[in-house]
């Protein structure tokens, strides 16, 4: 039992297809699924970034004369449903959690490889059967949280589309969090220590735990929603004595912390990105574990803050926030360390570092606004706001979202071998970055100003500010051409990447891009110091031995 | 290749198929965790609406104790025979441990039943109050568990047959990791019946 | 040096905030008792998260302008893998901030009357309800305003479903789709839905409370303000959520005597 090879379960390589074909088949391979996972995710995005479109043009003016009422209803819960189980969630934890953890922690693949092909192939066809609820007597229409009794009342079709769906994409998770704690903990390399592991190790491994906690809850309350509506009983349904709010709680102890399963694995890939093009040891590695685990303990216990207008007890809107205040200190930490870890670097300004860097500004504004939400006092006029969209999407967009588009700044050589276009990448920030603030920072004027969220229609003294955040959304739409642009042009033309572009010192980096089917060529590297950079020996005496 | 990978393998190295240790069981656990959180969340909901929601005046809830009481005793007895039957496949006398594997399957079969009977005894329907949705829920839930698990045993037991069966003491991974399931399913009947008949 | 211009920068945009927190309208009017409560906690959150934000981003512009690689320039950058001092530092100055917001909250909270036991109060006003359980909304209770009559607040019963607010007013039998309240008084709201969940919003009240079916919540409040401000649904409850909106009329005392002297159901019955 020394070094993981190929786990046994595997069929012979041969049976597996070669070329592009892999990619759309049933395939075992940790980095063809991760890449799945990515390309899957990214056109779910553009679905749910078409919507996102559909809502900006509705509240261009303050008349509900774009779509039917019930038609922006159904838009704008598939638009978060869509953004978070089909994008954010499965690309920073499958896409980039396939593709990089086995390497770093020098295994061949996954501990579950036939479970991790499961888990993404529960993906599209969940996402389709979303997709295509539209169409058979419209959507679910009850926004992402699917509040009963409004769940229970509006069309049956659509909502009980939407539960299996998530119930689907809820499996996957839970699999693909089995997955990763049992590949992290158990099939790490001989002499490899916890405490040698990459960041973004922790993060997923902090990640899952959550998953395989939380996301079990939110199935059983799906499942009761069902029978709420197809079988009538009544668990929800006041009508039939049932209690609306304790739904909200079993909802809420899944959705908070399926907050940090859309970001701690972001904060996993910055803790990769920054030192690498920074040129320096990533700082407070101990403090940067600690406060992950810490923001794993605090999330689990944080939930009701989205409560606080549901006539929960003094006692206990106290309790939760306080509690919700206090993520901000774990989280503190990682940014004052990210901070450090820029500080006194020979740092390259390029696509991935600006969008890594962006990230940081944006997620503390919406941090910030998140500390203000957790007050209970603050929270009574904005809750339900344009506000509360603001604060979201800083941290979603601003954040997750930013930091997939670093890390394919990033890991794009080693996916394919060629390099993306770093000018064009500096322009797709810009743009981004603009548009994206454009759209999202006026709504916390509209928010405290007396806009409530998820209405088609609006007070008309809000017109020009919802005018400008619109600008914004197509701003971010167009800002996508440019990147993908960028993709098809350096997938077939791009300049050659080598092995090791950035002269990284994590291991995915010391095998061939793209890395053969089982990562390495002989034996896994044995890499103790991932973010040894500054130390005696320069960078430089790799970039020579490697040509 | 670079400074730090080391490269002193051969090519006959490659086919080299040593493989990593078994972690099926380790999976297996993260699963019953999970599957336990769900059973958490229905239990949270139910001594909720208990504490929180006043039976309706003219709703009918009342649980008689014997049925239930003699569902425990058939399930923790199970799990019982369960390990016994494993003790048999340790020593290699497969016919012993078909024998227990029998009685496990049995009494899982048996607790279906008189879960049936109670189902058809009880004076409410699923959907008569908040309390009976809930109840047929969480015992619903159980008992689809307690199925399943029941149909494990049974391929299990198959599985054992000598000399052609595929479970051997060599191969002992399904049979641990029905006889894990099962003692889950067996602990987790005994929060439900002390949260749902005794309190 | 580096360090004390950015140190000085951040000062400066510190007080930029801090004079923006003043100067800018950020709220609508404050027209009740609980919104100037509300608008202190306010300014105070708004001066801290700019001080963080801008201090965070500057830090993060310098380094980034200040420790580009050059042209030409090859080598990494010093060796440094962290600083005990340094992280006990930014642990404890994010603590010390948060604990203070949240027992500053907590004071405000208080002031709004959020920690009033409901049994303490208002059941003279809802005799009827005394059988049944009542839900607290954010402002159970009354705020310390000793200029205010408290003397005895009005019950006013609010029903809300799919998509309007209907007002029901005990004493003189008056239903009405619009709130009329007198200035200065004390108005104690009993809402109860009768489908989806609904939410009662005032912005200038700076005042929100879920209306939930099966859980009859009461929520008092006192408008300091006479005019006429939206009650806005906040809680996604259907097609016409976007709709669902309401006027709460403020009238002086006079006013509103007229008003309500002219709806009562006796004085109808008696013309
Ligand atoms: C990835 C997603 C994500 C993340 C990470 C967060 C992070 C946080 N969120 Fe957010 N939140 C959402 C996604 C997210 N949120 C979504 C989707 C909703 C709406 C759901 C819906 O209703 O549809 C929501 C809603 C929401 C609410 C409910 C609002 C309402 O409906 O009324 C609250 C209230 O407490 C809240 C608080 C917080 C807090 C305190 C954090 C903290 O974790 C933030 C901590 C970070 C920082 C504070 C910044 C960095 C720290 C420093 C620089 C140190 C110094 C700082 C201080 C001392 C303050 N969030
Ligand atoms: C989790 C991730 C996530 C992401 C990435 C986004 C991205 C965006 N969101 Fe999303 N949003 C949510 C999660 C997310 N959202 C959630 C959870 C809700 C709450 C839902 C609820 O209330 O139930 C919500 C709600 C929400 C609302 C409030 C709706 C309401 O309450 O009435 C708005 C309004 O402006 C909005 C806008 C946007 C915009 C403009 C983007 C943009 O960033 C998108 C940019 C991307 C593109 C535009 C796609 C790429 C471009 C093309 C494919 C070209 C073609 C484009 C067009 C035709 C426009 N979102
Ligand atoms: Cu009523 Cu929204
Ligand atoms: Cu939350």
């Amino acid at each position: 039992m020394t070094i993981s090879i190929q786990p046994t379960n595997n069929p012979p390589e041969k049976l597996q297809p070669k070329g592009w074909l892999k990619y759309f088949s049933f395939s075992l391979d940790h980095k063809v699924i991760g890449l799945q996972y990515l390309v899957c995710g990214f056109l779910f995005y553009l679905i749910g970034g078409v919507l996102a479109g559909a809502i900006r043009i509705e509240l261009t003016s303050p008349l509900s004369d774009f779509m039917p009422r019930e038609v922006y209803n159904q838009v704008l819960t598939l638009h978060g449903t869509i953004m978070i189980f089909l994008w954010i969630v499965p690309v920073v934890n499958g896409a980039f959690g396939n593709y990089l953890i086995p390497f770093y922690v020098g295994a061949r693949d996954m501990a579950f490889p036939r479970l991790n092909a499961v888990a993404f192939w529960l993906i599209p066809p969940a996402g389709l059967m979303l997709i295509t609820s539209y169409f058979i007597n419209g959507a679910a229409q009850s926004g992402w949280t699917a509040y009963p009794p409004l769940s229970i009342t509006t069309p049956a079709a659509g909502q009980i589309i939407w539960i299996l769906s998530v119930l689907l994409l809820g499996g996957s998770s839970i699999f693909g969090g089995i997955n990763f704690i049992a590949t992290i903990l158990k099939l790490r390399r001989p002499g490899l220590k916890l405490m040698q592991l990459p960041m973004y190790c922790w993060a997923m491994l902090g990640t899952s735990i959550l998953v395989v906690l939380s996301t079990p809850v939110l199935a059983g309350t799906l499942i009761l929603l069902s029978f709420d509506i197809v079988a009538h009983t009544g668990f929800f349904n006041p009508s039939l004595g049932g209690n609306v709010v304790v739904y909200q709680h079993l909802f809420w102890f899944y959705s908070h912390p399926a907050v940090y399963i859309m970001v701690l694995p972001a904060f996993g890939l910055v803790s990769e990105i920054l030192p690498v093009h920074s040129r320096k040891p990533l700082f407070g590695y101990t403090t940067m574990v600690f406060s992950i685990m810490g923001i794993v303990v605090l999330g689990l216990v944080v939930w009701a803050h989205h409560m606080f207008t549901s006539g929960t007890p003094p006692w206990m809107r106290l309790f939760f926030t306080i509690a919700t205040a206090f993520i901000a200190v774990p989280t503190g930490i990682k940014f004052f360390n990210w901070v450090a870890t820029l500080w006194g670097g020979k740092i390259s300004l390029n696509a991935a570092m600006l969008f890594s860097c962006g990230f940081i500004v944006n997620f503390v504004l919406g941090g910030i606004t998140g500390v203000a939400l957790a007050q209970v006092p603050f929270d009574v006029h904005v809750h339900d706001t344009y506000f509360v969209v603001a604060h979201f999407h800083y941290i979603v967009y601003g954040g997750s979202v930013f930091v997939i588009f670093s890390s394919i700044y990033h890991w794009f050589p080693k996916f394919t071998g060629r390099m993306l276009n770093e000018n064009l990448g500096r322009f797709h920030f810009i743009i981004t970055f603009i548009g994206f603030n454009l759209c999202f920072a006026p709504q916390h004027w509209l928010g405290l100003n007396g806009m409530p969220r998820r209405v088609a229609e609006y007070d008309p003294q809000f017109q020009l500010v919802n005018q400008i955040s619109s600008v914004g959304a197509l701003i971010m739409a167009l800002s996508t051409l440019p990147f993908l642009w960028n993709i098809f042009q350096s997938f077939f033309y791009g300049i050659k990447a080598g092995n090791n572009p950035w002269h990284a010192l994590t291991p995915e980096w010391l095998t061939t891009s793209p890395p053969p089917v089982e990562n390495w060529e002989g034996e896994a590297p044995l890499v103790l110091e991932p973010y040894g950079y500054g130390k005696k020996e320069p960078i430089e005496i790799i970039k020579t031995e490697e040509e | 290749m670079t400074s730090i990978a080391p490269k002193e393998q051969s090519s006959e190295k490659e086919v080299q198929t040593e493989e990593h240790e078994d972690l099926r069981l380790f999976g297996l656990i993260a699963f019953l965790i999970a599957d336990g959180m769900t059973f958490a969340g229905f239990f949270a909901a139910y001594l909720t609406f208990k504490a929180v929601n006043p039976l309706m005046p003219d709703a009918i809830y009342e649980l008689e104790l014997a049925l239930p009481t003699l569902n425990t005793i058939l399930l923790l007895a199970s799990s019982f025979t369960f390990h016994r039957a494993g003790k048999f496949l340790e020593s290699n006398k497969a016919k012993d441990c078909q024998k227990w594997l029998l009685i496990t399957g049995g009494l899982g079969v048996a607790f279906l039943i008189s879960q049936m009977v109670e189902y058809f005894t009880l004076p409410f329907g699923l959907t008569d109050n908040l309390f009976a949705s809930t109840f047929y829920a969480l015992t619903g839930f159980h008992g689809l568990h307690v199925t399943l698990g029941s149909i494990m045993i049974m391929i299990i037991w198959w599985q054992t047959r000598v000399p052609s069966g595929r479970v051997t003491n060599q191969n002992k991974f399904p049979f641990e990791a029905a006889e894990l399931y099962w003692h889950f399913v067996d602990g987790i009947w005994v929060v439900l019946f002390i949260i749902l008949y005794l309190l | 040096m580096s360090a004390i211009v950015t140190l000085v920068t951040s000062v400066m945009l510190g007080i930029g905030g801090v004079w923006a927190a003043y100067n800018v309208n950020m709220l609508p009017v404050s027209a009740s008792t609980n919104a100037p409560v509300y608008d202190e906690l306010f300014r105070v959150l708004f001066i801290i998260g700019s001080i963080l934000f801008i201090g965070m981003t500057a830090l993060v512009i310098y380094s980034l302008f200040h420790f580009r690689r050059r042209p030409g320039e090859t080598g990494d950058g010093i060796d440094l893998e962290g600083n005990i001092s340094l992280e006990i530092f930014w642990t404890a100055v994010p603590a010390i901030v948060v604990l203070f917001v949240g027992l500053y909250s907590y004071d405000i909270y208080d002031r709004m009357g959020g920690m009033q036991s409901l049994s303490s109060h208002n059941h003279e006003n809802h005799m009827e309800s005394n059988a049944e359980r009542l839900w607290g909304g954010i402002g159970s209770g009354p705020i310390e305003t000793s200029s205010i009559d408290q003397s005895s607040s009005l019950p006013i019963e609010l029903t809300a479903m799919q998509f309007a607010f209907i007002f029901h007013y005990p004493k003189g039998d008056i239903i009405s789709g619009e709130l009329h309240v007198p200035v200065g008084k004390e108005v104690s709201l009993k809402m109860e839905s009768k489908d989806v969940i609904h939410a009662f919003w005032v912005p200038q009240f700076r005042l929100k409370q879920d209306v939930i079916p099966g859980q009859p919540t009461i929520l008092n409040f006192t408008p300091t303000k006479s005019g006429n401000f939206p009650i806005i649904c906040a809680e996604l409850c259907g097609p016409y959520h976007g709709g669902m909106r309401s006027n709460v009329i403020v009238d002086e005392q006079e006013d509103f005597d007229i008003w309500f002297n002219q709806n009562a159901k006796e004085t109808i019955s008696s013309l």
